[in-house]
């Protein structure tokens, strides 16, 4: 073999001609390219929406927890300051027990106060506190609450043990079992809308065929054919990605403006925000986006570069 | 320039289209090939463009071995040997100026190049003024024109034509050949497979003959030799 050639991938006056003749395409097969791109961007929508809904159902599963996680321990009345003190060093000895905290009634009445904000002045016209000392206990671990919970009603001076044991255990069953179907739904929803975005966009390049053919008989490398397609595969595949991206953000923060304003606000505190979301899926769908339509040309024009 | 040592191609149909062909061309040839439709013309272009590889025999092209040739060899093969068509085969969405430049591109030319060159050859063939065409805008003969400056803008020392008169009416098929002839001239070597009985007696060049694969007639000055 003779010193014909140096083959490099891509050679620098290339580039040029390259960028020209890909943004040339886009515009000149203009109804295909809005066909890939609208695949592009109809299955990232998707994605998006229950991408979404997941992490909305774990913040909010993760707020519920926190708010039930805890074993309220109700005192008698009668109990003295130095019971009490006995009382909480034999709660923090049991095991699982993270921390314990004291309410006195006092703080128990405003804290409900607070709770009920405009309607807080009902309370006013109490006479005497009905709301009892409690201890508020936290555990390391969930799975401590049944051996803590019994433990603790054997301690004399103690009225009432409160633990939501079986909503946190709901609440948890409930969110993975979203998750888990969102999973699913998102693992085929990518598989079907791969195949649609590979035929579409192997339809386009079905339809240039020719071209590729010819330019193989004047001589262009596969590299050289390949570049300006590979790089309009990538632009489609962008521009669906900030597509979906628009709609989503435009659709999410309508929605969580809605919740916030109107609906229940406690909701509202665990929902994520419009921003949020939508710093997050912008990276990581211009990445699926220009992912899917640089390998839907490359896979497509395989077949036809071989001439 | 192109040298055939018993060359043979079976397809993978088992169909056996050229068997056992010798060839040589000197530089600066001007030779027909010629015979009826199967007879392995077509083949015998395919092998040289590396489109299909022979099964048989060793095949050079400008003292060099291209029998086995990688894959992605075949290009700088092709960019040594201008290739025109009985169909042209332009490229639809590109003006006349834009189909001759990408054979230009192709091998990394500055757009400075490409602005001084194309005009240059475009005016040879005649279409000066056709630059900002498409090709469905052209005639027939125009085409193939476009065709013949994409094949020569680089000034490969080998033209393969593929019954480039094909598509075309007798008065159009002479400009063309003149053209031809005109590039034979000043030194490029031209392969052109044709059916075209007149063109092939009048210009009186060598004619090799295929027939059912084999060569069975090579010739100086020949004549056609077929009735069709």
């Amino acid at each position: 073999m003779t010193k014909w050639e140096v083959y490099t991938v891509m050679k620098i006056s290339q580039l040029g001609y390259t960028i020209r003749e890909s943004v040339k395409n886009l515009w000149r097969n203009r109804l295909m390219s809005f066909a890939s791109m609208s695949s592009v961007a109809a299955t990232l929508l998707i994605l998006g929406i229950i991408f979404i809904l997941i992490l909305n159902i774990s913040s909010l599963a993760q707020g519920a927890k926190d708010q039930f996680d805890t074993i309220q321990v109700y005192l008698v009345d009668e109990v003295d300051g130095q019971q009490v003190e006995n009382i909480g060093e034999k709660l923090y000895e049991l095991e699982g027990v993270k921390e314990i905290y004291f309410e006195t009634k006092q703080e128990a009445l405003s804290k409900m106060k607070m709770e009920w904000d405009e309607n807080g002045y009902l309370l006013e016209g109490l006479e005497e506190n009905p709301l009892p000392n409690s201890y508020i206990v936290s555990l390391y671990d969930i799975g401590y609450a049944e051996y803590v919970v019994s433990e603790v009603r054997m301690i004399s001076g103690v009225e009432e043990v409160k633990f939501h044991q079986d909503v946190v255990i709901k609440i948890i069953e409930v969110a993975n079992y979203i998750k888990n179907i969102g999973m699913v739904i998102i693992f085929v929803l990518v598989a079907i809308s791969t195949f649609i975005i590979h035929n579409t966009i192997k339809l386009a390049v079905n339809a240039r065929k020719r071209e590729i053919g010819i330019m193989k008989y004047v001589g262009a490398t596969s590299w050289f054919v390949r570049w300006p397609f590979l790089l309009e595969g990538t632009l489609l595949g962008m521009f669906g990605a900030v597509l979906a991206i628009g709609v989503l953000h435009i659709g999410y923060s309508y929605t969580y403006s809605l919740f916030t304003s109107k609906f229940y606000v406690l909701i509202a505190a665990y929902l994520v925000s419009a921003k949020t979301v939508t710093s997050d899926l912008l990276i990581i769908f211009m990445v699926i986006g220009s992912g899917i339509g640089a390998l839907g040309s490359l896979l497509s024009m395989r077949r036809y570069l071989h001439v | 320039m192109i040298r055939m040592v018993g060359v043979s191609k079976r397809y993978s149909n088992g169909m056996l289209a050229v068997s056992d062909i010798n060839l040589n061309v000197e530089k600066g040839d001007f030779i027909f090939l010629v015979g009826p439709s199967g007879a392995g013309k077509s083949t015998v272009i395919k092998m040289l463009l590396k489109e299909e590889n022979c099964t048989k025999g060793r095949m050079y092209v400008d003292d060099m071995e291209i029998t086995h040739l990688h894959r992605r060899r075949v290009p700088f093969l092709r960019r040594k040997m201008g290739v025109v068509f009985q169909d042209y085969r332009l490229l639809p969405n590109k003006t006349v100026f834009e189909n001759v430049a990408f054979a230009m591109e192709i091998t990394g030319a500055t757009a400075r190049e490409i602005r001084k060159n194309v005009p240059m050859i475009l005016s040879v063939v005649g279409l000066a003024d056709k630059q900002k065409c498409y090709p469905n805008q052209l005639s027939g003969g125009e085409q193939q024109r476009v065709s013949i400056a994409r094949a020569m803008i680089n000034n490969p020392p080998i033209l393969i034509a593929d019954e480039p008169t094909g598509n075309l009416d007798p008065e159009t098929s002479w400009d063309i050949m003149k053209i031809l002839k005109q590039i034979n001239r000043r030194g490029t070597t031209v392969v052109m497979a044709t059916h075209d009985k007149d063109i092939v007696d009048i210009m009186q060049q060598r004619v090799v003959a295929l027939e059912n694969g084999r060569v069975v007639r090579d010739e100086m000055g020949g004549l056609y030799g077929y009735e069709d």
